[in-house]
């Protein structure tokens, strides 16, 4: 799965190079030799392993099966793929457990960076109690949310419920899709937090005390002078937001293990369980494969389209 | 100013994606190596699951093993139970020969053996007599062999049966019958189930997991006259036997089993009843010993009674982990007498004395049942974990003839793909997110697609 988070950066990287090439000089590139072992490893650890992936996505290559044969080069896998209708809600899933709770964690992670930046008693302690969430190792997380406070005998939700006469839900197995988003934006909301943050903290007191002066109401300091100053850190979360979660897996793997049925199964679990429980390698570097393509696809038109962070000059012209 | 600080900001950004998209990439990997050092000193890596009794074998070692055979060093890699099968077949498909012997299941002999990943263990084990190879339980010797020969030796094993709290059947005025039958435990169930003071009337697995909700539901399918497939490979998941069980199972746990049972397998249920919040408890009888002893809070008030049944004598299950020699090992000689010690009547007195008879590991040699001072400290649940060893038909658990052996899985490779698949579509049913119906047609379409896709249905 790493290979298909590398390539769109790399890909963007690389325009964003071209595009400022000419302006700083020839001596640009001895500036950039500490870069080149950098890259190197880059190209080592990246794209030997998504060339023996595409290697291996067009054999039958099952570790089950050592003696049968692996016909290279065969399309099986990506006919099997095609046909596959897990692999479609895979997909959709992908999209809708990324969505919203990068959606909901910006939102969110807004309103209290907003609240924290006001002089409050306590700030200091108040944001690190914030930020604890994006502290605590997933997995333990996921645990403590799995059996601590969603469970349905021994869960504190349920036993916080229980007097209203509600203490019997069963949150994970009736509302999977849900559990993986909360927990997700419940993780993410304090990058969110500290990104909005950096980002309230670099806008000038003079800009907002002359708009005062001018008699704009908060809301409309807010609207004008705020939220479009806050739009690159709102798109680099949107970014980094994406990046980390489309390859959601700890969670999904301890809290639902992809059920009911197939409700929380995401690429990266689904391809996890073709490669190590079925043990079906070309099968599952194919969805690798595919993964990658559409990723940078999805990626390069997505950021060419709404993004203005990887261009100086979108940045200088407003 | 503010425009140039955002745009150095940019770049700066960019290199934090680059350095966390490299973070991402970083993985390690660590494993054993196994081989003869300069000094004669023979290490042996052996990967065994995360379990109690492994990590009581690990701590023995050094003082049991190594130091009677002083030419042999053991190293142990622990991993849990999907990892430790992952890593271990990664290993012998490719013939690395990073482990010497490796733990696994009655499910992958077949297949392993076959392909020369493991290897035969008859002359060792018939050439030694002191390791009695007679001894070990029967049963579990067909489930370690192929073709009538043994390839891997039984560490611990187990079947299945019922486990109750006979302070709550006391209070209600009900009795276990002596060999009950499903609908007996229905009706007890009904009886038991006490949602107002949170207790059910029984604890059953329904989490996501071939090895989890399939293995208690495959027994309950066998004695009700269902199966996966009939001999010809032909899934019969919508079968009315199979889905006349599958219902049973899906209705007793949604009426009368523990709420939120879609999250609970074995550890779960184990908590539950300890917490005294269900009745009953169909599970693996090696829960007996952690559930009957010391610090649980409902020790010595337990009743066990064997695996219901409905249409067949007996229905437990019949599991064991158990220590195979890697077919691409160089140390063979050395690993079978780490092998024929762990498994051996000797390593169970010896941990007998250590840490006390009841936690020796259960299930795989006639004399550890023979033994008055086993019998003492097991009493309760002893003679019924053997009964119902002794009593299971890996070949034909159910009324039909399977094509594979096996009574809680599909002996073939691909079981562990789609028993996986099936197994969520059982929990979607007791969560009550699909009906029975739905979750067997799904399931029918996926186990026949995976026999067609192995060529195993022409």
């Amino acid at each position: 799965m790493a290979n298909v988070i590398e390539s769109a950066p790399a890909v963007r990287r690389g325009r964003a190079r071209t595009r400022r090439a000419g302006a700083p000089g020839a001596g640009s590139w001895i500036r950039r030799v500490p870069l080149v072992p950098a890259l190197v490893f880059m190209f080592l650890v990246t794209q030997i392993p998504f060339i023996l992936t595409l290697y291996y996505s067009f054999q039958r290559y099952n570790l089950n099966f050592p003696t049968a044969p692996r016909d290279f080069p065969t399309a099986w896998n990506y006919e099997q793929i095609f046909g596959d209708h897990i692999f479609r809600t895979a997909v959709l899933n992908t999209v809708l457990l990324t969505v919203v709770p990068v959606v909901a964690s910006i939102v969110l992670g807004v309103g209290i960076a907003l609240l924290l930046n006001r002089y409050v008693f306590g700030r200091g302690f108040l944001r690190t109690l914030i930020i604890s969430p994006f502290l605590v190792m997933p997995t333990a997380a996921a645990l403590v949310w799995k059996f601590t406070i969603l469970d349905t005998t021994f869960g504190i939700l349920n036993w916080f419920l229980r007097p209203f006469g509600l203490g019997s839900e069963n949150w994970i197995g009736q509302h999977s899709q849900i559990t993986i988003m909360t927990f997700l934006t419940w993780q993410w909301t304090p990058f969110m937090v500290l990104l909005a943050l950096a980002g309230l903290q670099s806008q000038g007191e003079d800009l907002l005390e002359a708009a005062r002066v001018d008699g704009a109401s908060t809301f409309s300091i807010f609207r004008r002078i705020t939220l479009p100053q806050l739009r690159p850190y709102i798109e680099l979360g949107v970014l980094l937001g994406s990046i980390y979660i489309v390859q959601a897996f700890d969670s999904i793997y301890i809290i639902t293990q992809g059920g009911p049925s197939t409700d929380t199964t995401n690429l990266p679990y689904y391809i996890y369980q073709t490669a190590f429980q079925a043990y079906d390698i070309g099968r599952a570097s194919a969805m690798a494969v595919i993964v990658v393509i559409a990723t940078i696809l999805i990626a390069t038109l997505a950021l060419r389209a709404v993004s203005s962070l990887f261009s100086s000059e979108g940045m200088a012209g407003r | 100013m503010p425009i140039r600080r955002r745009r150095r900001s940019g770049i700066a950004l960019l290199s934090i994606v680059a350095v966390s998209s490299l973070a991402a990439a970083a993985c390690s990997s660590s494993g054993g190596s196994s081989g003869t050092s300069a000094s004669g000193v023979t290490t042996i890596t052996v990967a065994v699951t995360a379990n109690p009794l492994m990590t009581t074998i690990e701590q023995l070692t050094p003082k049991g093993f190594e130091a009677s055979h002083p030419k042999i060093k053991v190293k142990f890699v622990t991993y849990d139970e999907n990892t430790e099968r992952a890593d271990v077949e990664k290993d012998v498909a490719a013939g690395g020969g990073q482990y010497d012997v490796v733990m696994l299941g009655p499910n992958d002999i077949a297949s392993w053996a076959k392909n020369g990943w493991i290897s035969d263990l008859s002359s060792y084990a018939n050439s030694d007599p002191s390791y009695d190879v007679s001894d070990i339980l029967p049963p579990i010797r067909t489930a370690l062999s192929s073709n009538g020969k043994l390839y891997a030796v039984p560490f611990y094993a187990e079947s299945s049966f019922m486990m109750y709290n006979k302070a709550m059947f006391a209070a209600a005025h009900v009795t276990m019958p002596a060999n009950p039958t499903w609908a007996q435990i229905a009706a007890l169930a009904g009886k038991l189930n006490n949602p107002s003071q949170g207790v059910a009337g029984i604890c059953l697995r329904g989490l996501t997991g071939w090895g989890d909700n399939l293995a208690s539901l495959d027994t309950v399918i066998n004695t009700m006259g269902g199966s996966w497939f009939n001999s010809k490979w032909d899934a019969q998941l919508t079968s009315p036997a199979t889905e006349k069980a599958v219902s049973f199972y899906v209705n007793l746990v949604k009426k009368d089993g523990e709420k939120g049972a879609g999250s609970d397998s074995f550890n779960q249920c184990l908590q539950i009843m300890e917490q005294k919040k269900a009745a009953m408890w169909y599970d693996a009888t090696v829960a007996a010993s952690t559930l009957d002893a010391s610090p649980s809070p409902v020790a010595g008030n337990l009743g066990f009674a064997p695996a219901p049944v409905d249409k067949t004598k007996s229905s437990g299950w019949l599991w064991s982990w158990a220590l195979a020699l890697e077919g691409a090992s160089k140390n063979k000689s050395a690993a079978w007498q780490f092998m024929s010690w762990a498994t051996s009547k000797e390593y169970i007195a010896y941990d007998a004395a250590k840490n006390g008879w009841a936690a020796v590991p259960p299930g795989t040699r006639t004399s550890t049942y023979q033994n008055p001072a086993y019998q003492a400290a097991a009493k309760d649940f002893a003679a019924l974990t053997l009964q119902e060893i002794d009593s299971v038909n890996v070949a034909q658990p159910g009324l039909a003839p399977q094509p594979v052996p096996g009574i809680q899985y599909v002996g073939i490779p691909q079981f562990e793909e789609f028993g996986q698949q099936v197994s969520a579509e059982i929990t979607a049913a007791i969560d009550g997110q699909e009906s029975v119906a739905t979750a067997l047609s799904k399931s029918q379409a996926i186990a026949q697609q995976a026999v067609i896709q192995a060529g195993l249905k022409k």
